[in-house]
């Protein structure tokens, strides 16, 4: 419908967006009916999202014409970000942001390492760069749900794990049982996606794909080769994270710091 | 050896007499303090534990009774002074080797998923000890729940989980027992069961022990002395009568 009214590509996008966010504000509006308050948050983050994606679209466009190197500035810098943004589900937690990014760079980092030198991802910016994002942002939100479970885990068994302590368990021990619970939790999405691949939904990628003419087959594979990376990248990140917030929690004297109202 | 006896003015605790005794102390607190943020929560607190003796803490609410304790096994940092187990400073002992010479039980269980062995087996284990099964045996015996061993601890009562909790403590055979508050949870029946445990292990085992009460009349029936707290500061030191009939 919108395309009767806009034949240029630029408006018809603006258009799209607009009604997109219409929607996603009518869902604003329905949970402000039942007294939770997203207005602010949602604005603010539908208005971030729409800048940064045409910034980093219009960031790629001067990049396809730059070295190739320059891919790998530009995933290292959203890592910085990504770890930034799931540090914020850490509240309270010493070394939240160092945390994330260095596990975000570890699992997304690695994945996206191996995975190019053995040809699964293109070394072309315009396939690297977007590949690894998706990546990345997995990573991101793995992590964000990871410290945030171990987070509230924490904060509601203070009394087991200082009983452990009491007991003469080592700190890490103490909190053993919270990291396999954030851990596994963390991976819920990332497993819920790969099994319901092709039944529940047909992810961006293979539609893109399907759009600019490849093979269905070919779409369909590669969109579980993507799925795959994002489930390895997401679970090295929580693994990995998980194992370092665990010692950031306790002071060298082995006492938790991470306590309700401090 | 140094030990806080008796005062010459009751309610100046800058007054409390440091007396010469014989014996080492098994713990000793040298102007021991936590203050967070800009709340102080203990206040150059000084006093002693013989071996064998019961300590009791009194005090009202939010007086710092349980922050004291907590610095006493080092769950919280002091800001200021330390405590001395058997002459040395804590700070050179490992945290973990401390906290199982000074074992605490909370005012909850906070019982581990499991059985009743797996519970009184836990600390043992964490320095590669395994517990016999006579041990379990017997540390369930002392504390009035004999042929528990293999129960699932969520089918037990508040009084029986608390004398696990007790008898798991007993488990790791600490130098000192510290209770913060072990009845104040249960009801009036379980009170008494829990109170009696602690009565019958203080009598048989003769353990060192410092207990922090808000009840009065409990400490008077466990404790040989007592320091009495108000807003995080000692102001009465002194045998059981002085320091609750003063």
């Amino acid at each position: 419908m919108l395309k009767f009214f806009f034949s240029n590509q630029l408006y018809l996008g603006l258009a799209q967006a607009l009604v997109a966010a219409l929607a996603a504000m009518l869902v604003v509006l329905l949970a402000r009916k039942r007294g939770i308050h997203l207005e602010s948050e949602t604005l603010i983050a539908m208005v971030r999202g729409i800048v940064q994606i045409v910034a980093v679209g219009s960031i790629l466009l001067l990049l396809l014409r730059g070295p190739r190197w320059t891919s790998g500035l530009l995933l290292a810098g959203m890592i910085v970000a990504a770890g930034a943004t799931s540090a914020r589900r850490a509240k309270g937690m010493p070394g939240a942001f160092r945390v994330s990014a260095w596990s975000i760079a570890f699992g997304a980092g690695s994945v996206i390492a191996m995975m190019t030198w053995l040809g699964v991802i293109d070394t072309a910016i315009t396939s690297l760069v977007p590949v690894g994002s998706m990546l990345i942002a997995n990573a991101m939100n793995t992590n964000g749900l990871a410290l945030n479970r171990f987070r509230a885990d924490v904060l509601a068994h203070v009394g087991e794990i200082e009983t452990a302590l009491a007991l003469g368990a080592e700190a890490r021990n103490s909190v053993s049982p919270y990291v396999q619970a954030s851990f596994e939790a963390s991976l819920i999405p990332a497993i819920d996606s790969l099994r319901s691949l092709g039944i529940v939904w047909i992810p961006g990628l293979m539609a893109g794909m399907l759009l600019s003419g490849a093979r269905p087959v070919y779409a369909a594979v590669y969109q579980f080769v993507v799925l795959a990376m994002i489930f390895a990248a997401s679970g090295l990140t929580s693994l990995v994270s998980t194992l370092l917030i665990r010692d950031r929690i306790f002071t060298g004297a082995q006492q938790l710091s991470l306590q309700p109202g401090r | 050896m140094l030990s806080l006896g008796e005062s010459k003015n009751e309610n100046s605790p800058d007054s409390l007499v440091i007396t010469s005794t014989t014996s080492d102390p098994i713990l000793r607190t040298e102007h021991l303090g936590r203050g967070v943020k800009d709340k102080v929560l203990v206040e150059d607190a000084t006093f002693e534990v013989q071996t064998g003796e019961v300590l009791a803490i009194v005090g009202p609410s939010g007086s710092g009774k349980s922050s004291l304790l907590r610095l006493l096994n080092r769950l919280d940092e002091p800001t200021s002074g330390t405590v001395f187990v058997e002459g040395i400073d804590y700070r050179q002992i490992s945290p973990r080797d401390l906290r199982r010479k000074l074992g605490m039980v909370n005012q909850r269980p906070y019982l581990f998923p499991g059985t009743v062995e797996d519970n009184l087996r836990f600390g043992p284990l964490q320095r590669g000890e395994s517990l016999s099964q006579d041990s379990v045996d017997q540390l369930l015996a002392r504390v009035g729940l004999k042929g528990y061993a293999s129960r699932n601890v969520a089918n037990l009562s508040g009084g029986e989980a608390q004398r696990v909790s007790v008898a798991r403590t007993l488990a790791n055979s600490p130098l000192v027992l510290l209770l913060d508050e072990p009845t104040s949870a249960l009801d009036e029946t379980s009170k008494l069961e829990v109170e009696s445990s602690i009565q019958r292990v203080i009598r048989e085992q003769g353990i060192t022990c410092v207990l922090v009460t808000h009840d009065t009349a409990q400490a008077a029936r466990l404790a040989e002395r007592a320091l009495l707290l108000e807003s995080g500061r000692i102001v009465r030191a002194g045998s059981i009568d002085e320091v609750l009939h003063a």
